[in-house]
C-alpha cells in the first residue's frame, strides 16, 4: 500500500471559463511540481481533451483519470471519473445528445481542443457552460450504467453546487462521494466520503487542494475502494 | 425607476438612460439563456460572473440582484468592462417584480 497524492478535478483550456495556458503539458509539469501522483481532468460537459492529457500524463509518469464535469438540468455540478477513456466517450455521447446551444466565445470564453504536445487542434462550438436535460438523478445514474464515480462538486459553495441549487443533497442520490473546496468543510459531515480537489481553472491552483488516497495502486478502482474503505483502502485526512 | 424602487447601482452609471423593454425573473442561468429577450430587466439572485456574459450576451438592459445581495468582486470587474448595469434591490424578488409591474415593466408582450 501507497500514499497518492489526488486532485481529481482540475479544467483544461477547453473549458470555456479554464485559463488558455491550461493544456497538456503544462498542465501536467504543475502537477508535478506540486507532488501530485493523479489527476483528473473534467471539462464542463465535454471530454474531449483528456486524451491529449492522459497522452502527456503517460511521457511524465503521471496517472490521468478520465472524467468529466457534467451540469445537470438544475445546473448542479457532478463530477464523472471513469476507469477507461472509452466508458468517458459513452458518457460523453449522452452528455451532447442533451446539451443544446453554441457558444458564445466573446461572452464565455474560447473552447480549445489541444493535443499532447498543447499544439491546437480545434475549436468545440457547443454550448459547454449550459446544462444539459439531465436530472441529477439521470446523471448520477447514467454514469454508473458506464462504470463510473459520481462525486457532488464543490458541495461547500453556493453556485453550481448540489446544495447550492437544491439547498440540501436529494434524498436518496446514490453518489459516491462529495467533494469539497475547503479542508475546514470536511468536519461538515454530508452522509457520503468527502474528498478535496482544486477544481484548478488557472495552472497555478492545481494542487492547491488535494486528497491522500492509501491504495495498492495508481487507478480509479483503487480509489472507489479507498472511498467505501476496502481492504485496508483509506481516504487518509491529513 | 432607481429612486422609485430604492435600487443601489453598482456597475456602468454611464449606462442607465437605457430603455428598458420587458423584465425576466429567474436564478437559472440556462433559463435565462434561453427565454429572455433583448431589453429586459433580468431579476435574479445569482452573484456570479456568468451573469455579466449572459447580460451581454442577450443585451439585457440590465440585471437587478435581490435580497440586498452583493455582486462579487469579479462580477463587478466583468460588469464595468462590458458595460453591464447591475443594480441591488433589498427586496425579496415576488415583491420587487410587482412594483416593477405597477412601474409597468411587463413580463411578456401584451
Amino acid at each position: 500500500m501507497r500514499m497518492v497524492r489526488a486532485d481529481l478535478h482540475v479544467h483544461t483550456c477547453l473549458s470555456p471559463c479554464a485559463d488558455e495556458l491550461m493544456q497538456a503539458t503544462a498542465i501536467v509539469k504543475q502537477a508535478r511540481t506540486m507532488g501530485l501522483d493523479m489527476i483528473g481532468i473534467c471539462d464542463h460537459n465535454s471530454a474531449e481533451n483528456v486524451a491529449a492529457v492522459v497522452k502527456a500524463g503517460l511521457r511524465e509518469g503521471l496517472s490521468v483519470v478520465a472524467g468529466m464535469e457534467i451540469t445537470s438540468r438544475e445546473e448542479a455540478h457532478i463530477l464523472a471519473l471513469f476507469e477507461t477513456e472509452g466508458d468517458l466517450m459513452r458518457m460523453q455521447d449522452l452528455v451532447y445528445k442533451n446539451l443544446s446551444g453554441e457558444n458564445y466565445e466573446e461572452s464565455f470564453g474560447p473552447q480549445t481542443v489541444v493535443d499532447e504536445w498543447d499544439r491546437v487542434v480545434g475549436t468545440n462550438h457547443r454550448l459547454l457552460i449550459g446544462a444539459t436535460a439531465l436530472s441529477v438523478e439521470q446523471v448520477v445514474d447514467a454514469i454508473h450504467e458506464r462504470g463510473g464515480l459520481a462525486i457532488a462538486s464543490h458541495v461547500d459553495r453556493e453556485r453550481f453546487s448540489l446544495i447550492g441549487q437544491f439547498g440540501f443533497i436529494p434524498k436518496g442520490l446514490r453518489l459516491d462521494a462529495v467533494e469539497v473546496s475547503r479542508p475546514s468543510s470536511i468536519a461538515q459531515g454530508y452522509g457520503y466520503p468527502v474528498v478535496v480537489f482544486s477544481d484548478a481553472h488557472f495552472l497555478e491552483d492545481i494542487g492547491k487542494s488535494f486528497t491522500c488516497f492509501m491504495v495498492e495502486n495508481l487507478s480509479l478502482s483503487e480509489i472507489r475502494k479507498a472511498l467505501c474503505n476496502e481492504m485496508g483502502r483509506k481516504i487518509v485526512v491529513s | 425607476m432607481i429612486q422609485k424602487l430604492d435600487l443601489a447601482v453598482r456597475s456602468a452609471t454611464a449606462n442607465l438612460e437605457r430603455e428598458v423593454r420587458g423584465g425576466y425573473a429567474s436564478d437559472l442561468l440556462s433559463d435565462v439563456l434561453a427565454h429572455a429577450e433583448e431589453g429586459n430587466l433580468w431579476i435574479t439572485l445569482q452573484i456570479h460572473q456568468n451573469i455579466v456574459a449572459i447580460a451581454s450576451m442577450k443585451n439585457l438592459a440590465g440585471i437587478i440582484l435581490v435580497n440586498g445581495r452583493e455582486p462579487e468582486p469579479q462580477t463587478l470587474e466583468k460588469a464595468e468592462a462590458e458595460n453591464v448595469v447591475i443594480m441591488v434591490s433589498k427586496m425579496p424578488t415576488f415583491e420587487l417584480v410587482g412594483r416593477l409591474y405597477r412601474l409597468g415593466v411587463t413580463g411578456m408582450r401584451l
